[in-house]
């Protein structure tokens, strides 16, 4: 059962803030969600391996060769805010 | 009247020179002027026709594409506020597949924000509508894509299916849409939801349209690690096939939890098939009941992942107003994604957080193996497996919005075929009493795109609804 300072912890973790008229709401469709998924609880996944990746492919490499990327101006063209051709970001300390 | 053509016979009237691809482009913009205020299938229309220089196999022929893939100098908005005035600097491989191949493009379709939802209601342009009843949802996400088709305002989509993103949709609208094995399309360029399940794939009125586009779209990409390197194929050659001996397992198990009319279709298919000299046996995929749960794990997981990128400081939408650079980030992140959005990145984080990995994503990725060998066993014994692609027909607009469980059981018949990465295509299956379309799914073993193009073929060959699709 999640509880509203589940979802706020939650939210703090995600970088995303839930309003306080909000939470009731959002904790009832989790809570909601969750038990729905209780449904797995029934199975014996003991000595089944996870399926990290579901194709049988192992281990793609490539030639480790010099090629053209995106230049800055092209980089930074859809940026809040950029200067010189750099991300410009809030102050961080 | 082109626009209520096929792509295929839009081709063969370009070769025999008694149109142009301006006549189709004109036709069809005409069209979505007419219709476009009532279904919103498009978050931008390309009103200037681009003549594709290149001579290709599409010869300028105007191709959609859901607004989540690149388009170089397009805006790419996956329907949200954070990206609203995101401008493409690259093309995704798909749209430069279609480049090569001769495409020219008409716009970007609507989609739920982030291809996250059922209905295209979650998209931050609006909802859009289906062609075949206004208040009804077109399915999502690639809803606009779907309705563009169906209604007439595009000859053919693009789409993307995490969850049955291409085939319920098509399913709901009446036409046709194909999710291929995972890895035969190239998804870069595509904004990620969930990478190990994302595939592209076409939204088409017929079966050989959608086997045209896909020999353009797949093949190994070296920009996409999972793109497979098996060789492709080409798939209009499976089309007219004689399908007698091809073994069909049918996944009746789910058609209790099925409306009526899909229960009376399932039946009718199986006697079509029969008629067709195919054997028909009834198969189980015990563990796939358990899909829905199991999505609703992985696929937030890999969201909230992806989703990190998002901070206000690349691309996208940054709040005005802030105290400091968290500060920024949470505001950024809040006003800029939706309800739906928060919701899964939510949920995602939940689920690979200390002391909840262990019981829910280590379990998902278990059981997810477990659904991966269901579809093995399955294909040991049968070429493919046919189940309704959706329970019921379209719903109401509004009729589920509010509660995201129901939404998401919407795709418990999709979502297995992501889950195991096997391909799988909707196709038309008759009509509901209540006149909306209804939806056959036909899956087959990983890379067997094959089985699938000559048996959907063969099955539209004797029971389709394309003089009935809402195009006048």
């Amino acid at each position: 059962m999640i509880v509203k300072d589940d979802i706020k912890k939650i939210a703090e973790l995600a970088m995303i803030e839930i309003k306080d008229d909000d939470i009731d709401k959002f904790s009832m469709q989790f809570n909601e969600i969750l038990d729905y998924m209780k449904e797995m609880d029934t199975l014996d996944l003991s000595n089944q391996e996870a399926a990290f990746h579901i194709t049988e492919m192992k281990n793609v490499f490539r030639e480790d060769t010099v090629h053209n990327s995106l230049d800055n101006d092209t980089a930074t063209l859809n940026a809040p805010e950029e200067s010189e051709g750099f991300f410009k970001v809030p102050k961080v300390i | 009247m082109l626009y209520k053509k096929t792509l295929r016979e839009l081709l063969d009237l370009i070769d025999k020179r008694e149109i142009t691809p301006k006549d189709v482009y004109s036709s069809v913009l005409n069209r979505i002027k007419q219709k476009e205020n009532k279904i919103n299938a498009y978050v931008c229309v390309f009103d200037e026709f681009e003549e594709n220089k290149v001579k290709g196999i599409l010869s300028s022929l105007p191709v959609a594409v859901k607004d989540n893939m690149h388009i170089k100098g397009k805006k790419t908005t996956c329907s949200s506020k954070i990206l609203k005035n995101y401008t493409a600097i690259f093309d995704a491989t798909v749209v430069e597949k279609l480049k090569h191949a001769g495409a020219s493009f008409i716009g970007k379709t609507n989609l739920d924000e982030f291809a996250m939802g059922s209905s295209t209601e979650t998209s931050y342009f609006g909802t859009t509508h289906n062609p075949w009843d206004l208040t009804k949802i077109p399915g999502g996400s690639s809803g606009g894509s779907a309705a563009a088709v169906a209604g007439g305002e595009a000859v053919c989509a693009i789409g993307s299916d995490t969850g049955g993103s291409i085939r319920q949709p098509a399913s709901l609208c009446g036409v046709v849409g194909l999710k291929p094995t995972y890895g035969r399309v190239s998804r870069y360029g595509l904004v990620a939801f969930a990478s190990s399940l994302d595939q592209i794939g076409p939204i088409t009125k017929n079966v050989e349209d959608a086997a045209i586009l896909l020999n353009i779209i797949g093949g190994k990409d070296s920009r996409d690690s999972t793109s497979s390197n098996i060789e492709m194929d080409d798939f209009t050659k499976y089309l007219n096939s004689d399908i007698s001996g091809l073994k069909i397992g049918v996944y009746d198990k789910v058609l209790p939890d099925c409306s009526a009319d899909v229960q009376q279709s399932m039946e009718n298919s199986i006697k079509i098939f029969k008629n067709l000299g195919c054997e028909v046996k009834s198969v189980d995929l015990p563990n796939a009941k358990y899909a829905v749960s199991d999505y609703y794990i992985i696929a937030p997981a890999e969201a909230s992942s992806n989703l990190e990128r998002y901070d206000g400081i690349k691309y996208g939408f940054r709040i005005d107003n802030y105290e400091n650079l968290k500060d920024m980030y949470i505001k950024t992140r809040s006003r800029g994604f939706g309800e739906e959005v928060k919701r899964r990145i939510m949920l995602g984080t939940y689920v690979l957080s200390s002391g909840y990995y262990d019981a829910y994503y280590l379990k998902a990725q278990k059981l997810r193996g477990l659904i991966k060998q269901d579809f093995d066993n399955v294909f040991a014994g049968v070429d493919v497996l046919i189940a309704p692609t959706t329970p019921t027909e379209a719903f109401g607009i509004g009729e589920k919005a509010d509660n995201p469980l129901q939404m998401y059981l919407s795709d418990i018949f999709t979502i297995p075929a992501n889950l195991s990465a096997v391909p799988a295509i909707s196709i038309p299956n008759g009509i509901s009493k209540n006149s909306l379309p209804l939806g056959l799914q036909i899956m087959a073993n990983t890379f067997r795109e094959d089985n699938i193009f000559k048996c959907a073929s063969a099955f539209e060959k004797e029971f389709n609804i394309l003089d009935k699709l809402p195009l006048d």
